[in-house]
């Protein structure tokens, strides 16, 4: 490269923190995008009671399910937003001109949203808990490990397609069409796996979920960071 | 459109699909012509002679003739979603726009044809397990892929751009086929109702033989459903530069 950028991963480092930190920066300073999204995992909960009825046996075994679908439901709405800010005022643009690898970009926007998401679930993870009559869990460093694994493979693949969707017409559709075929195996070792240590796990079903769990986050991080260059040039 | 106009080359909008050979409305070819009688012919005998023929199943009895429309459809989809695959990654690695237009080709078919496999699996389903749909391994992976493909073209019916749209269903139809074999795995520890594939060695020699002529019939018909929407799609893009150019023409004009 004949520019003088600066390489090395304490260059790549300061930069994927560069765009985390402003994406967070302009998130915080609005805060209305996060405070309605949590209110909507709210409601997706209360829904989810109303619609499965007042059984206490029932929600609970329920209740692992309906914390990740409201999960995938209220996060989607955030994707879209964070490419959102960047379009209104055509600032995409200038953020792929600045010199350094466009991988960077989407690292930096992968962890602000994880952020994003990780802070709906420490809201809508005790909410849960109460509204389910789920009692704290014995095992509850797992649960939030499972927790954060799921949520890492789900913010990685929303944050590639929203790249897309965000830029083409209807989004709203397209982001979930695209995204949730992408995430049954996820959801699925997530939900197994939250369910298993819920129930006290007696027959240690838990831990080939979450190896699995694991695996998917791997595959969909090396494979959306090398997508992610293609989707955004041009 | 006359027949003398019709294959001028046309101006290329972007100067990576410039090095290509320019996109051309592709001319009658003699294979497609005979491939669109043989076909549907071939197919036709195909299933009159085995669905007529084949001894009834000892279990099922007339249903198990379904097999021959239902087990090759899903082998078509199969082959549509592979071919996705390997001309997504044709197009990334090339950017020929012909690659892009053959990936959009086969999952249209590929969609249609599993479409069509759920549908006959169901209908197979109803009198043989009581039940239209049951959430098993290879149900709701086959739902799955069909959704996937449903996806990649609202994807590309919803981006206007055709670099953009190029590349961004490339992306998907590769990460989509990444995860096929990841859903077919994970639901594997899940209790299975569908059955495994038959094998040959506990299959009636002449239900093999019905089976694989099927496969190989609905083969052509996948090949002959690509080759037409293909032709049809680089047409459409033809058009669509033609009338660019013009546009363009007009402004520098005036």
């Amino acid at each position: 490269m004949t520019t003088p950028v600066q390489a090395g991963w304490r260059a790549d480092a300061t930069r994927v923190m560069a765009v985390c930190v402003k994406d967070l920066t302009a998130e915080r300073r609005t805060k209305s995008n996060f405070n309605a999204i949590v209110a909507m995992a709210g409601m997706i909960l209360l829904l989810f009671g109303f619609a499965l009825g007042a059984d206490t046996e029932g929600l609970r075994n329920a209740a692992a399910g309906v914390l990740w679908l409201t999960i995938l439901f209220s996060g989607v709405l955030a994707f879209n937003r964070s490419y959102q800010i960047e379009l209104e005022s055509g600032a995409l643009e200038q953020l792929l001109l600045y010199p350094g690898e466009r991988w960077t970009i989407f690292i930096g926007k992968v962890l602000a949203n994880l952020a994003f998401v990780l802070s709906m679930e420490a809201i809508t993870l005790p909410l849960t808990g109460v509204l389910y009559h789920v009692s704290f869990p014995e095992r509850w460093p797992e649960v939030l490990g499972v927790l954060l694994l799921g949520t890492v493979g789900f913010v990685t693949l929303g944050t590639l397609y929203a790249a897309m969707a965000s830029r083409s017409r209807s989004r709203e559709v397209l982001l979930p069409l695209l995204l949730f075929p992408m995430l049954v195996p996820l959801l699925l070792s997530a939900t197994q796996a939250t369910a298993a240590l819920l129930g006290g796990d007696v027959m240690g079903d838990s831990r080939t979920w979450i190896r699995l769990l694991a695996t998917f986050d791997v595959i969909f991080l090396v494979g959306a960071t090398w997508a992610f260059p293609y989707v955004m040039e041009g | 459109m006359a027949e003398s106009t019709r294959r001028e080359p046309v101006p290329q909008p972007s100067a990576r699909i410039a090095r290509h050979t320019p996109l051309v409305t592709p001319a009658p070819a003699r294979w497609l012509t005979a491939l669109t009688w043989f076909a549907p012919l071939f197919a036709m005998a195909a299933q009159a002679y085995f669905v007529s023929q084949s001894a009834p199943d000892r279990d099922m009895g007339h249903l198990q003739k379904i097999m021959y429309v239902h087990v090759p459809a899903a082998w078509s989809a199969f082959l549509a979603f592979f071919w996705v695959f390997a001309q997504s990654i044709r197009y990334l690695v090339t950017r020929n726009e012909r690659a892009d237009l053959q990936a959009a080709s086969a999952a249209e078919v590929g969609a249609v044809f599993t479409g069509l496999t759920l549908a006959l699996g169901s209908i197979w389903g109803r009198p043989t397990w009581g039940i239209w749909w049951t959430w098993d391994a290879r149900l709701t992976s086959t739902a799955v892929l069909f959704l996937m493909f449903v996806g990649y073209l609202a994807l590309r019916g919803l981006t206007d751009d055709p670099d953009r749209r190029a590349r961004w269903s490339a992306v998907v139809g590769i990460l989509g086929a990444l995860n096929v074999p990841i859903v077919y795995m994970s639901v594997k520890w899940w209790r299975t109702l569908h059955q495994p594939q038959s094998s040959p060695g506990t299959l009636d020699p002449f239900y093999t033989l019905g089976l694989r002529t099927n496969a190989v019939a609905f083969s052509f018909l996948l090949i002959l459903f690509i080759a037409h929407r293909y032709r049809t799609h680089v047409a459409q893009r033809v058009r669509e530069m033609a009338q660019d150019a013009a546009a363009l023409q007009r402004r520098r004009t005036t």
